[in-house]
């Protein structure tokens, strides 16, 4: 298709969907009994409902089921494509890379972006301040990926002039010259961590300001300053948003697949994880297996989502 | 949501604050310095990359971008490699497949779910509640594990939303399934954030507007749209970014029209040394995010922390 064509398809799709809309809602306008009161609510509600039952309860049950069949999920294997997920070697090696960022990410993350937020706290530049650590939010995994490969890079890359004014040798191709796993990783992490930084020190922040004055009026008279202000007021009183923090970034770092797929090299060196593993086995038609690691991402992250909802439900509360 | 209060709602507190106090002590020469080089850390390598962007092909290739400082030496050609027509390496097309994606991506998903919002908020029928609670609950279902489902769907008549299978021609090159899917997954938590905004707005004024003659459809769209514009705006940012960031629905659905983070994924694969088409490349991709980002921080905000409760 053409620049144009393109252009003009997604004009019409717009179109499309506004006129689908406009006329189901004028249709239904007019009616006003109970049982127009009902069709209304149709119009408004079912075009949702319609597109979540299809698109996303019906694929959902339908993975579940697909984990235990075959790669064509026609016929039933049982516990097959378990066994074959828990059975090998090397896919306990990426659910253990896996486990090594799901660990790191967050808490490094939501460290940083404490000690950042509380740094720069009512600093006069602190608007600024923060926008530098919150601009690589914006940014795709897919642009961070080309950002750090630079930094990375033999010869030409930041890292390697830092290390060489130092001492430590100036010539790695880091993440790739040091192909012993977990290490490698790391690099690869550390750009997870630049990216969620941001988003940490954002909803710290505001929680940090949100913290009531009288309590900390009150420990300072009582002779409370500095670091234990810190560990004993700011910290415990924003502890609900801390947990929220750390488990959001642990569920964005689960499902993330786009760093490896950029600089990882495919999951080369040992840097596969679970995200990742699961995109190559459904391009490669091995849906039995791939079925079981979504399964596997899905057990993983629902208690932790389950767990931020009721948080929020308290917090509003409140 | 609570937790999150707007920037300088305190500022106006006279009083010394526990994070103020708490700096106070970390305000020796080290902590200010920790700030400083976190700062740093998390603005060079960025800036490395616009520098290296602009620098002559040489010179990118064979020494660190530093260099500019003491030999400085400019020019827009790694820019027209991937802008102009005629270069190999032209982004354009796949500049034009992220806009073509994300607006309707944008567009159509907040529509539906703000009507969504409307009826589960103002509007009464059977197993409202439990109808709510599902749509709540299907926020934890990761895209992952919708995806093998739903791209046999598409490939299956009556959809036949994709270019995969045999000659069968989808409309608009297999467009309507990224259109389709990242609606989809947008959906719950827009619904949900989209209507616990809408429960603010007083219940008075759909009373009286009901009392008045106004129907459903005049109150959604003259009273209730014009509210929920902030709301809007809010998830708006969020789904912008997603969908123009996103990597895996497009490396599954949208084989047939790439967006700019799959060109530069296959970039780095193939030509992972060819920096200043990279460098130029990676800049083109992240311009408009971080500008529209820029511009709607102030919304964007309010929506981080309700996005987190995304499965």
């Amino acid at each position: 298709m053409s620049t144009g064509e393109k252009l003009l398809q997604m004009v019409i799709a717009i179109v499309l969907f506004f006129a689908v809309v406009s006329v189901i809602l004028l249709l239904t306008q007019r009616l006003r009994s109970r049982r127009g009161e009902l069709v209304q609510s149709a119009a408004f509600l079912l075009p949702a409902v319609f597109l979540i039952a299809v698109g996303l309860l019906y694929p959902a049950i339908n993975t579940i089921i697909w984990s235990f069949r075959d790669n064509l999920s026609k016929n039933w294997v049982g516990l097959d494509n378990y066994h074959e997920i828990f059975g090998s070697n090397a896919e306990l090696k990426v659910l253990g890379t896996t486990a090594l960022w799901v660990i790191v990410t967050p808490v490094a993350a939501t460290v940083i972006g404490l000690v950042y937020a509380v740094l720069i706290d009512r600093a006069a530049f602190e608007r600024f301040a923060k926008a530098l650590i919150f601009l690589p939010m914006a940014i795709s995994l897919v642009g961070a990926s080309i950002i750090w490969k630079f930094v990375y890079a033999p010869q030409i890359g930041l890292l390697n002039a830092v290390s060489g004014s130092l001492g430590l040798g100036g010539n790695h191709s880091w993440y790739q010259d040091l192909s012993h796993s977990p290490w490698n990783s790391l690099y690869l992490i550390a750009i997870m961590v630049w990216v969620q930084t941001g988003f940490a020190m954002t909803v710290l922040s505001a929680s940090i300001k949100a913290i009531p004055t009288d309590i900390v009026e009150a420990a300072r008279l009582d002779g409370v300053g500095g670091w234990k202000m810190f560990r004993y007021i700011t910290v415990p009183s924003i502890r609900p948003t801390i947990i929220v923090v750390l488990t959001a970034i642990t569920i964005t770092t689960l499902k993330a697949f786009d760093i490896v797929q950029s600089i990882g090299a495919g999951g080369a060196w040992h840097t596969n994880v679970l995200a990742y593993d699961f995109y190559i086995r459904q391009s490669q038609g091995q849906n039995g297996t791939a079925s079981v690691l979504a399964v596997l991402i899905f057990i993983l992250v629902s208690p932790v989502v389950i767990y931020n909802v009721r948080q929020m439900r308290k917090a509003e509360a409140r | 949501m609570t937790t999150v209060v707007p920037e300088g709602a305190m500022a106006a507190a006279p009083v010394i604050s526990a994070p103020k106090a708490a700096k106070h002590a970390l305000t020796s020469p080290w902590a200010s310095l920790a700030a400083v080089v976190l700062a740093i850390v998390w603005t060079v390598p960025t800036a490395g990359l616009l520098i290296s962007s602009f620098r002559p092909e040489t010179d990118v290739k064979t020494t660190g971008w530093w260099h500019v400082f003491t030999s400085p030496s400019f020019t827009l050609d790694n820019y027209r490699q991937v802008l102009s027509s005629g270069s190999q390496t032209n982004l354009t097309g796949n500049l034009v497949n992220t806009i073509v994606i994300t607006l309707p991506a944008v567009i159509i998903p907040i529509f539906l779910a703000t009507m969504a919002a409307y009826a589960f908020a103002w509007m009464k029928f059977p197993a409202k509640n439990l109808l709510f609670v599902l749509v709540f609950a299907l926020q934890i279902v990761p895209i992952q594990v919708c995806l093998i489902p739903l791209l046999k769907l598409y490939n299956k008549p009556p959809f036949h939303l994709m270019p995969i299978h045999g000659g069968e021609n989808p409309p608009a090159g297999g467009l309507y399934s990224v259109w389709l899917s990242h609606t989809i997954f947008a959906l719950p938590l827009a619904i949900f954030l989209l209507h616990n905004f809408m429960r603010e707005i007083p219940g008075e004024l759909i009373e009286s507007a009901r009392v008045d003659g106004a129907g459903h459809v005049q109150i959604f769209s003259r009273i209730m749209l014009p509210l929920m514009m902030p709301a809007i705006a809010a998830f708006g940012v969020l789904q912008f970014l997603w969908v123009w960031n996103d990597l895996l629905v497009a490396m599954i659905f949208g084989q047939s029209t790439p967006p700019l983070t799959k060109a530069l994924t296959d970039l780095t694969g193939t030509r992972g040394q060819d920096w200043p088409l990279l460098t130029a490349g990676a800049f083109v991709s992240m311009v408009i995010p971080l500008i529209v980002f820029i511009a709607m921080q102030r919304f964007f905000v309010r929506g981080l922390l309700a996005g987190s409760v995304k499965g």
